[in-house]
């Protein structure tokens, strides 16, 4: 049995193609992933992405459990609001889930999990929660979407109160804030501009219709999925799972090692393979022949194999790209292996597209 | 419920066929087919002059989804191929049965045609899957 969101019916009257996706029934296109795609980035398109499991941490030891927790710092949160990207990992250094922590005050905080692995993930929260003083709690009462864009705020602004728009008007990237009925952050998954809004169930399929009718264009997971990977962020499963080190899924920098004390879980390996530069890691590659990268496929370097963890066709650069884990030493250039032939693909750093605009 | 136009002969592996009344016949992916593979983003063709077999792989269908090979639905020999879909491949998408052929191939045995399917049949097949 498949679980459906509260849009659920808003997909089905805008003719989505439904899939299954982990347990959800979700939108993978509603006739052109490619047009959806261009949507979110040349004008404003929205996700449902409810399916994202939402979080409250709340009590005494909120801050102390969070330090013990991911492998960022959220000490590093001080202004209200404000939202940090890290790992939750394992005692071998693995990643069990990459999530989003809103710092509203040291005994509150929001965190948004996948769906995939919500069952593990909730687990993991409950079993390291048991030695603090904190509740956590889920919030399934809450459905999500994302609008996404250059003119996704200016869009979205149409459907908000006075009052809230006053309230996200200058609000920086990587901030959330409860307005109204609303939770509006300036996060999001695409390398675009706009607003993730949590919203009550009752309310989503309203909210979505009043996007609808500002003219913000629906998306499926399949643009979500080439927005990503042009924007080099990282989709757990294929990028990084509990086998694989942040180190190596280019996650280096959603790790605090300051201060040397705080005894996050997994920090004792990770020292241990920063220390001896053990890990691969993970790169982004450019295929500017016909073809398309896919996930599983072999690199092949001078400096060793590596595989691909995921792979698209670059709506916007027209060619393929994709997230590769190789070898460290590996040069600006490597082979693919696709379709028993070898071709050449250029190394770059992770990210392909920022705001529209192609950075490789 | 797909597009099957009644005036067209099939293979399994979707492809369809259209007798052009002179020997030669028109190849593309049913609509169907497109649907399954999604938003196209390259079409690899052979060329003209190429000799191929019933049932052998002679061209890819790359999609935001998979790569797809398609499948010679007779023997002969390639006798033109849409060049149009190079710069515009998504037209597989918008009129497989039209302006999204992908080649012709003169027949080297017509009695091959008789292993296709109708487009009840293939509806048949399609229903199995």
């Amino acid at each position: 049995m498949s679980s459906k969101t509260p849009l659920h019916a808003k997909h089905l009257e805008a003719g989505a193609k439904m899939v299954d996706f982990h347990g959800w029934e979700m939108p993978i296109n509603y006739g052109s992933q490619i047009e959806e795609h261009n949507a979110v980035r040349t004008d404003a398109g929205m996700f449902d992405v409810s399916h994202m499991t939402i979080v409250d941490v709340q009590g005494d030891d909120a801050k102390a459990f969070l330090q013990k927790l991911v492998a960022n710092d959220v000490a590093k949160l001080t202004v209200a609001g404000k939202a940090l990207y890290t790992g939750m990992l394992n005692e071998q250094g693995g990643v069990i889930d990459d999530l989003i922590i809103y710092f509203f005050s040291d005994t509150e905080y929001r965190l948004v999990v996948n769906s995939a692995t919500r069952e593990k993930d909730l687990a993991h929260l409950a079993a390291v929660s048991a030695d603090f003083n904190v509740s956590v709690t889920e919030r399934p009462e809450f459905a999500m979407i994302a609008v996404q864009g250059p003119n996704a705020k200016a869009k979205t602004a149409n459907v908000l109160s006075a009052a809230q728009q006053q309230a996200v008007a200058d609000m920086k990237p990587f901030f959330g804030v409860q307005a109204g009925d609303l939770f509006i952050a300036t996060t999001g998954y695409t390398g675009e501009d706009g607003y993730e809004i949590v919203v009550p169930n009752e309310q989503a399929a309203d909210l979505w219709q009043q996007l609808l009718d500002a003219g913000v264009a629906p998306a499926g997971l399949g643009a979500r999925d080439t927005l990503r990977l042009e924007a080099g962020m990282n989709l757990y499963g294929l990028d990084m799972d509990e086998s694989v080190s942040p180190l190596a899924a280019n996650m280096a920098w959603t790790i605090a090692w300051e201060p040397a004390e705080r005894d996050f879980i997994g920090r004792a390996v990770l020292e241990q393979q920063r220390a001896d530069k053990s890990t691969d890691k993970l790169v982004g590659l450019v295929l500017e022949e016909k073809g398309v990268l896919r996930s599983g496929l072999k690199v092949v370097s001078e400096a060793g194999e590596g595989v691909i963890t995921s792979g698209t066709f670059s709506p916007t650069l027209g060619h393929s790209i994709a997230l590769a884990r190789v070898p460290r030493e590996i040069g600006e250039t490597a082979q693919v292996e696709m379709r028993k032939k070898l071709v050449n693909v250029k190394v770059v750093k992770p990210c392909f597209v920022r705001q529209g605009k192609a950075v490789v | 419920m797909s597009n099957i136009p009644s005036e067209l002969k099939y293979a399994s592996s979707h492809e369809w066929v259209r007798a052009e009344g002179d020997g030669t016949y028109t190849v593309g992916i049913t609509e169907h087919a497109q649907e399954l593979l999604g938003d196209m983003v390259f079409v690899e063709l052979p060329e003209v002059g190429d000799e191929v077999d019933a049932g052998e792989d002679c061209a890819v269908a790359e999609s935001v989804k998979a790569a797809s090979d398609i499948y010679a639905p007779i023997g002969g020999e390639i006798v033109a191929i849409n060049e149009e879909l190079e710069d515009a491949p998504e037209t597989v998408n918008s009129d497989p049965y039209g302006d999204g052929w992908l080649f012709r191939i003169k027949a080297s045995d017509e009695s091959e045609l008789e292993n296709l399917l109708d487009a009840e049949g293939y509806q048949n097949n399609i229903d199995e899957d």
